[in-house]
């Protein structure tokens, strides 16, 4: 277990994509069976602890504290599973140190009753991370450093031709401590079979169609389809039968988790044998309702019947990968379309079809993404992100091949803004002021203030950030902590141009505005911050039903 | 008489080398060799009107008929508690001290007495610090894992630095050590007061960038300063005793913080203030009021002294970054 706590510890601070990989495999190769699966599946969330409920925490250390050493220390150390794991007495004769696959196999077999002593003569032995890890796993509160999908991405590591995908495609079928997924890829064993009746299937992705150099003269328009590019989440319905005969109905995310548990409305609508690629929706009386709305959903922990009416999850289908055992995804597009008109014809009303968008030339699709709702997108047209170009002939190809479907993205919104407040970033920026807030002016007690708006931190180039980190150091004129604040009057002061892809009210932002994906698109050294926008530009946007 | 006093004086007693204890100034002072040696490579030759050398265990008698006398504080190379003792009456100021072994300086020696005036750097029962060594390892598994990546550990620049430096070496860490300019004078000092180190080397500034897979010890602030930027995709580790909380790290943007502390911890200083025998107790520098408390729950008479000035050297480093070095 101290192994396991130091990798979730060294993860835990290490902001590096690439080398919470190599943290992770790392500890996969050094690391038996079935240790490192335990390992892999708390790393994944597949491993669900009896929780422990936080009191039980403080009744523990409260025999074993003074009172007011242990609140002063918890007042200064602000977390109170670690303050726990700080305090707790050694014990020096507890020199067994549990291996998590012991504590995973105590957990499930100690009675509620037995449980305090349990876990005590655990943290007796345990040193100061694993006592951390193992309070934070049981209380339910652990915030791992990585996504299931990048620990899936460290197994694949092991072996020597294993991309991520595969190890996705297994994964359905297995069970921790997952032996059989280490003994495939380190080629000791047969790839797993996914019995799953439902699994999930990586899924294809479109480059953007600015990346492709002339593309209106390199592409030929009557190659292709085109359709709207919808602003939900990309989603996998898949339904099944397993060995029992029992229907099985699955919803993943683009990227295979599986997200079921947060969708009964949509489960309990797949009463098809097939899988069909998407996009989730909130759709309400009719109308796909913006991407606001279905956020406001995805932050709800608890799904409750109320929560399911007020915001009716909806399946907008784009593709159909396989069809009563039938896999369809060796077939062109286009007479995959036609298999999926008529499959959506009969799988109820919680989904139906892409409409796609009429066009002969590419001047035609240009009008057309310019104004989706006379094209064909109608009421909807709010939801509508842009434009899918697909090639007729393209089969259904896992990645991300090139050529085959394009998108074409709206133009987003456009703010000229004043860098108010700088931050260092993290990783290989940390010595950099990278974070960004900036502000627009608005009515104030003494005249125009500039109020902020936003935070962005990318849109620019490497050789531009080290231009604006000079600017920040020369121009602060106040600091808290990792902050700056930067000069900001009308004649001196940085313009940032800032774009974003749609806006909503807040109540948490002075403005009263938040911005959706917002980056600085162009630095204005030229403009004054007085030539900003004001905020009634950014209040007049929120009223525009064309925004979001 | 002062000890480590924060404005200059006729007469002062230096527990140590730190800069919260040892400033330039005084008429007289009165030290370890070591720590006149620091001084004088901190300040310049001129940094007290004149000096006295004592050896540890060496009795000088004070005007008055008291005797002091210095004893190793396990601190940094030269620090010492102070002993006075005045017809019977003993007392021991400990400056800064810690138990846990370092190879850099003379281990801490039990000085019984009647009255202990003690630190209380990490006076919160939350610093419980490991063993350095185990800290050690961490960051040469780390330095192995991410070979092409350069480790950069942010120390006090006297001791931690040092110390850093000695244990590498115990560890097996057999490649060249690199060091940060401001460095380069204790470390030579250290190496010259016979602290072997082996290869330790100045970082150039064009140079920066070929470091991938080597270890480089600088000043904390200078993890985020324009100075690291050089290095090939950094690692930027940091050894402190506040690295315990994680609170503390990550707001002093540690990717590897290595749990290493020059001071006692929540445990020796419970144990040392015990060891002395000492019935009166006076807590100085850091957390007084939960060690007052714990000395009081134990029956011991025990007061905290408030002193202004003193800091602990690392969070002040910490504190107030330095720009552009
Ligand atoms: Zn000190
Ligand atoms: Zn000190």
């Amino acid at each position: 277990m101290n192994r396991f706590a130091a990798l979730l510890d060294r993860l835990a601070y290490e902001p590096r994509r690439n080398a919470k990989i190599r943290l992770m495999a790392d500890y996969f190769r050094e690391v038996p069976d079935p240790e490192r699966g335990w390992a892999l599946a708390a790393l994944t969330g597949a491993l669900s602890f009896k929780h422990a409920k936080p009191n039980l925490v403080r009744t523990l250390i409260g025999k074993r504290t003074d009172p007011f050493l242990f609140q002063m220390s918890r007042d200064y150390v602000g977390d109170m599973a670690e303050t726990v794991a700080l305090m707790w007495p050694v014990s020096h004769g507890a020199n067994h140190v549990p291996t998590l696959t012991e504590i995973v196999a105590g957990l499930n077999e100690t009675s509620k009753l037995d449980l305090p002593g349990r876990l005590a003569s655990w943290l007796d032995a345990l040193d100061e991370t694993g006592r951390w890890a193992l309070l934070k796993l049981i209380t339910g509160s652990l915030r791992i450093g990585a996504s299931a999908r990048l620990a899936k991405t460290a197994v694949a590591a092991l072996g020597d031709n294993i991309a991520p995908n595969d190890v996705e495609h297994v994964w359905p079928g297995l069970q921790p401590p997952y032996e059989d997924l280490f003994a495939w890829v380190e080629g000791r064993g047969p790839m797993p079979e996914n019995t799953d009746p439902a699994p999930f299937h990586t899924p294809m992705l479109s480059t953007a169609i600015e990346d492709t150099a002339n593309w209106r003269d390199v592409l030929d328009s009557a190659d292709f389809s085109a359709e709207w590019k919808w602003d939900g989440i990309r989603v996998q319905a898949v339904g099944g039968i397993d060995e029992d005969g029992q229907r099985a109905a699955r919803l993943y995310s683009r990227t295979g988790e599986e997200i079921s548990h947060s969708f009964p409305d949509i489960i309990s609508a797949i009463d098809f044998t097939g899988a069909v690629d998407g996009e989730l929706l909130i759709v309400r009386d009719g109308r796909v309702q913006s991407f606001n709305v279905l956020q406001q959903r995805l932050n709800r922990k608890a799904i409750t019947p109320k929560l399911v009416a007020e915001y009716p999850a909806h399946i907008r289908a784009y593709d159909l990968l396989t069809e009563a055992g039938e896999d369809l995804r060796a077939l062109a597009f286009a007479e995959r379309r036609l298999r999926l008109e008529r499959f959506i014809e009969e799988a109820g009303e919680k989904f139906d079809l892409s409409p796609q968008i009429d066009f002969a030339t590419w001047e035609e699709l240009t009008a057309a993404r310019a104004d989706p709702a006379s094209h064909g997108a109608g009421i909807d047209a709010e939801a509508v992100e842009g434009v899918m170009i697909k090639r007729n002939a393209s089969i259904y190809v896992p990645g991300r091949p090139k050529g085959e479907w394009f998108k074409w993205k709206r133009d987003p919104y456009i703010v000229d803004a004043v860098l108010l407040y700088a931050q260092r970033g993290s990783g290989k920026r940390s010595s950099f002021y990278s974070d960004y807030t900036f502000g627009v002016w608005a009515p104030g007690e003494d005249g125009d203030e500039l109020v902020p708006v936003g935070k962005a931190y990318f849109g620019f180039t490497d050789e531009e950030l080290v231009e604006l980190d000079r600017f920040v150091r020369k121009n602060t004129i106040n600091r808290f902590g990792p902050v700056r604040e930067v000069t900001h009057e009308a004649d001196e002061g940085l313009v940032f141009e800032v774009a974003f892809e749609g806006l909503s009210r807040s109540t948490r932002h002075r403005s009263g505005v938040a911005m959706r994906f917002p980056r600085i698109s162009r630095i204005r050294w030229d403009k004054p911050p007085r030539e900003a926008d004001r905020i009634e530009h950014l209040e007049a946007l929120l009223s525009d039903a064309a925004v979001s | 008489m002062h000890v480590d006093p924060t404005r200059p004086v006729d007469y002062a007693i230096i527990t140590h080398g730190h800069s919260d204890h040892a400033r330039a100034g005084h008429g007289h002072v009165l030290a370890t060799p070591q720590t006149l040696r620091i001084m004088e490579a901190r300040y310049g030759r001129d940094f007290a009107g004149s000096v006295q050398a004592i050896e540890y265990g060496e009795v000088v008698t004070l005007k008055g008929g008291v005797d002091i006398s210095f004893h190793p504080a396990g601190h940094v190379l030269g620090s010492a508690q102070i002993l006075f003792e005045w017809k019977g009456f003993r007392a021991v100021v400990s400056g800064d001290y810690k138990r846990e072994r370092d190879p850099t300086c003379a281990p801490f020696a039990l000085v019984r007495c009647d009255l202990f005036v003690t630190e209380a750097t990490f006076g919160l029962p939350v610093f419980r610090h490991p063993l350095a060594a185990g800290e050690i390892a961490k960051l040469v598994d780390s330095a192995e894992l991410f070979p092409e990546r350069a480790h950069l550990v942010g120390a006090y620049s006297l001791g931690k630095a040092q110390r850093l430096m000695a244990m590498l070496r115990e560890a097996g860490w057999g490649r060249p050590i690199y060091v940060h300019g401001a460095m380069v004078a204790l470390t030579d000092l250290y190496i010259d007061e016979g602290v072997p180190l082996g290869d330790i080397r100045h970082v150039a500034p064009d140079e920066r960038k070929n470091l991938g897979g080597e270890i480089v010890i600088c000043p904390p602030s200078t993890l985020q300063e324009i100075w690291s930027r050089k290095f090939p995709d950094p690692v930027s580790a940091v050894a402190s005793g506040w690295m315990r909380v994680r609170a503390r790290a990550r707001q002093q943007g540690a990717e590897l913080p290595l749990v290493i502390s020059d001071h006692a911890g929540w445990d020796d200083l419970g144990k040392t203030i015990i060891e002395t025998g000492a019935s009166e107790i006076w807590v100085t520098h850091g957390a007084e009021e939960a060690l007052v408390y714990w000395c009081e729950s134990q029956g011991l008479r025990a007061r905290p002294l408030h002193l202004v000035g003193y800091g602990d050297e690392e969070a002040e480093d910490v504190a107030a970054p330095v720009e552009n070095t």
